[in-house]
């Protein structure tokens, strides 16, 4: 899911970067209201601990073992400001020093993990309380969205991706969703077990729920919009018969798609700006 | 482990290393533009890319063939969709996707090895990154090790339990396994911050002030951009 | 002539109820050293952890004097200094003399007066080669050494260590011994180790469910107590 460099064409990186640029600050500053006491110590900790957490692999069945991508767990235990802040560092470190990431594309990687993803997998918690069913669900809508918006961007840069290709990553994203899921599940409730008080409790039902379940609308459009794009069965018989430039409507359909992506974006993280202003 | 050595590069002594790491970071910038909108079919600017990262492993006094290697880790990933642009005829492009990939990942590389994490994130701050990404940036570094130590020591435990099972654990196991690794990780959290105001914490971390930017620096600097630039206007 | 700690029926209670401490009444004078003896769970770090106010519990303090208080925590804080067990906690800073700086940096020192205390302070400790190093390529016995010179640096006149040869192999044991002789502050040993009792302290206090069960001289509060492998 990490972009590498050389993928991405300068008006999208570009643009990524600029929206990654301006959140991260205002995510930055956000974290520091809602971490007591400035526990950046616990942050760093925490980051560190998904780094190796990331070693571990669960295994879900003959050959297959996946592993915990950590945006909906952290987004969990430490809320989602934290969570985000400690997601773009994990970002920062695994592209310049892991190399697993390209540095321009750090903001397309940023936005697509780090804000979207830990957004995705925070909202179902937030929306309908904390269950075993809404961390699975946050987990896998976590996975998905980054998953999803990193293949619109690269098929908005004009990387060829045949039906096949197209179905295979869908096909393994989807899975990795599912074990995402299902290892924050479980890790949540391990973590539980040892002390309820670690996992944060969720915002008081009094705030407004408006914001989160548009964004949650957005997010969730846009996904099933790439789905169905991708799945649409005409558009990958044109692929496999044509090579060389794209016509096909469907290709065309993601990138009009891509497009509106961008858009909502802009405008989800917009909103968020102006929520807060207002609250402020 | 892939980080210690970097990490153990980073802290040689070389003409790059002594470059200021705002210029180093500037430069790293200017040429990850350059060849990112390089077209395609210059395919001999990609050459002179790859002769000036070539010049800068040198002066970094780097082994080439370590850092080439590491930089090959990002090949897998691009080489699939390198061959699938093959595959629908536009063979230049495909060349380029890989060399392009390569060639940005062994510049980023470059300066992460020539450039010790404090001294890179802070020119990162001096460009206005946020103080709190900075630091948190900086714990989840010197932590990284720590805990991938205990996860590491605590799969070995499994293992030697594991009896004629194979692999190191079934799913709960590896669940228990992330819910005492968070608990100890929170503890250590929990002894970092009492460490932190028994030294007199009492919120702020106090940044150090940046070293000047000397003559040198602005010289490497404006060589680099220059070259970049040379290379990506006239081939 | 006031003492360098004065301690009298420290009561202190966990969050589930357990009582740490029952009635603690310690004192150390100026220069003198103390080891503190007792099971693990006995309320030794538990003490020591109110000694620089990171824990508050009832009964009186005084630090050279003064009264533990909200007011006077962070003043306290740089005459008392607290090495912990584990110098990976201790040891949060990049390299070894930003995290030795980290104090004085607190203190209100200007970056180049505190690096320069940083550096003579780990002079003094013996890891003027280590400056730019970072801490987990450090070995246990350096690292110790390391957490110590982070304390010394705040100029404390007490030194409180909690199980200061934990991880230790006998060389480092010896060097910590030696670096800790040379030191003229007063010091609160939290150990099990009886022999670095022995070599440091002239007096010892055996811990018991959150009460002192005995004082006196090491040698005859180890044999009381069989606190000894053999």
């Amino acid at each position: 899911m990490h972009i590498p460099d050389g993928f991405l064409t300068p008006p999208v990186w570009g643009t990524l970067d600029a929206i990654s640029a301006a959140a991260v600050p205002w995510v930055a500053r956000r974290a520091q209201r809602d971490t007591q006491d400035q526990r950046i110590p616990l942050l760093g900790v925490m980051g560190a601990f998904v780094f190796a957490a990331q070693m571990v692999n669960f295994p879900v069945g003959p050959g297959t073992s996946g592993h915990l991508v950590g945006g909906t767990l952290l987004a969990v235990v430490l809320g989602p400001a934290p969570a985000a802040l400690v997601m773009t560092a994990i970002l920062v470190l695994q592209a310049l020093i892991f190399q697993d990431g390209g540095v321009l594309a750090l903001g397309a990687n940023v936005f697509n993990m780090a804000l979207l993803g830990v957004a995705a997998g925070y909202l179902p918690c937030r929306l309908w309380g904390r269950k075993p069913l809404t961390i699975f669900a946050g987990g896998a809508f976590s996975v998905m969205t980054s998953a999803c918006f990193a293949l619109s961007q690269l098929r908005i840069s004009g990387v060829p991706m045949a039906g096949s290709v197209l179905w295979a990553s869908l096909g393994l994203f989807l899975i990795s969703a599912l074990m995402e899921g299902a290892i924050t599940v479980a890790a949540v409730r391990a973590i539980e077990r040892l002390n309820p008080t670690w996992v944060a409790g969720g915002p008081q039902s009094s705030s407004s729920r408006t914001l989160p379940a548009l964004a949650m609308a957005t997010l969730a459009l846009v996904v099933i919009g790439t789905l169905i794009a991708s799945a649409a069965p005409d558009g990958i018989q044109r692929l496999t018969g044509q090579g060389g430039t794209t016509t096909g409507w469907n290709l065309r359909l993601i990138d009009g798609i891509g497009g509106l992506i961008l858009i909502f974006a802009l405008c989800f993280l917009g909103g968020k700006l102006i929520f807060r202003r207002r609250s402020a | 482990m892939h980080h210690l050595v970097i990490d153990r590069w980073s802290r040689g002594s070389s003409p790059l290393h002594a470059r200021d790491p705002r210029a180093k970071l500037a430069v790293l910038l200017v040429f990850l533009v350059a060849v990112s909108t390089t077209p395609p079919r210059a395919q001999i600017a990609f050459v002179a890319y790859a002769a000036l990262l070539i010049v800068g492993v040198r002066l970094a006094r780097l082994p080439l063939g370590g850092l080439a290697g590491r930089a090959a880790l990002v090949l897998p990933f691009s080489a699939t969709f390198a061959l699938i642009t093959l595959w629908s005829g536009d063979a230049l492009r495909a060349l380029a996707l890989a060399e392009k990939s390569f060639l940005s990942g062994m510049a980023a590389l470059l300066l992460v090895s020539s450039t010790p994490l404090t001294a890179w994130t802070a020119a990162l701050e001096s460009w206005r990154a946020p103080r709190m990404l900075i630091l948190v940036i900086q714990f989840v570094y010197r932590y990284l090790f720590v805990i991938a130590e205990q996860a590491q020591r605590m799969r070995w435990a499994a293992l030697c339990r594991r009896g004629n099972q194979k692999g190191y654990f079934d799913f709960s196991a590896a669940a228990g396994l992330l819910g005492v690794l968070f608990a100890r990780s929170w503890q250590r959290a929990d002894g970092i911050y009492h460490a932190m105001l028994s030294r007199g914490f009492h919120g702020r971390f106090v940044p150090s002030p940046p070293a000047p930017f000397r003559t040198t620096d602005a010289i490497f600097c404006s060589s680099c951009f220059a070259g970049c630039l040379a290379i990506r206007l006239l081939l | 002539m006031t003492r360098a700690i004065q301690v009298q029926g420290l009561r202190y209670r966990y969050a589930d109820g357990t009582q740490a401490l029952n009635g603690i009444d310690f004192h150390l004078d100026a220069g003198e050293s103390v080891a503190l003896f007792g099971a693990n769970g006995s309320g030794k770090t538990t003490f020591v952890l109110h000694l620089n106010g990171l824990l508050r519990g009832e009964g009186s303090i005084e630090i050279c004097g003064l009264p533990l208080a909200d007011d006077t925590l962070q003043d306290l804080r740089s005459k008392v200094g607290v090495v912990f067990q584990d110098s990976d906690e201790q040891l949060f800073m990049p390299t070894v003399l930003e995290d030795v700086a980290f104090g004085p940096l607190n203190l209100g020192l200007s970056p180049e007066d505190a690096t320069t205390r940083a550096r003579t302070v780990l002079k003094r400790v013996g890891m003027a080669h280590a400056f730019d190093r970072a801490p987990y390529h450090l070995s246990a016995g350096e690292k110790k050494r390391v957490a110590i010179a982070g304390v010394l640096a705040m100029d404390p006149e007490i030194l409180v260590l909690d199980e200061p040869t934990t991880f230790l192999d006998p060389p480092a044991r010896r060097d910590l011994v030696t670096l800790l002789r040379g030191l003229p502050q007063a010091k609160v040993l939290v150990t099990h180790d009886a022999d670095l009792a022995r070599a440091l302290a002239t007096r010892a206090v055996f811990f018991d469910q959150g009460r002192i069960a005995g004082e006196g001289e090491v040698i005859e509060i180890v044999q009381r107590f069989h606190w000894e492998y053999s």
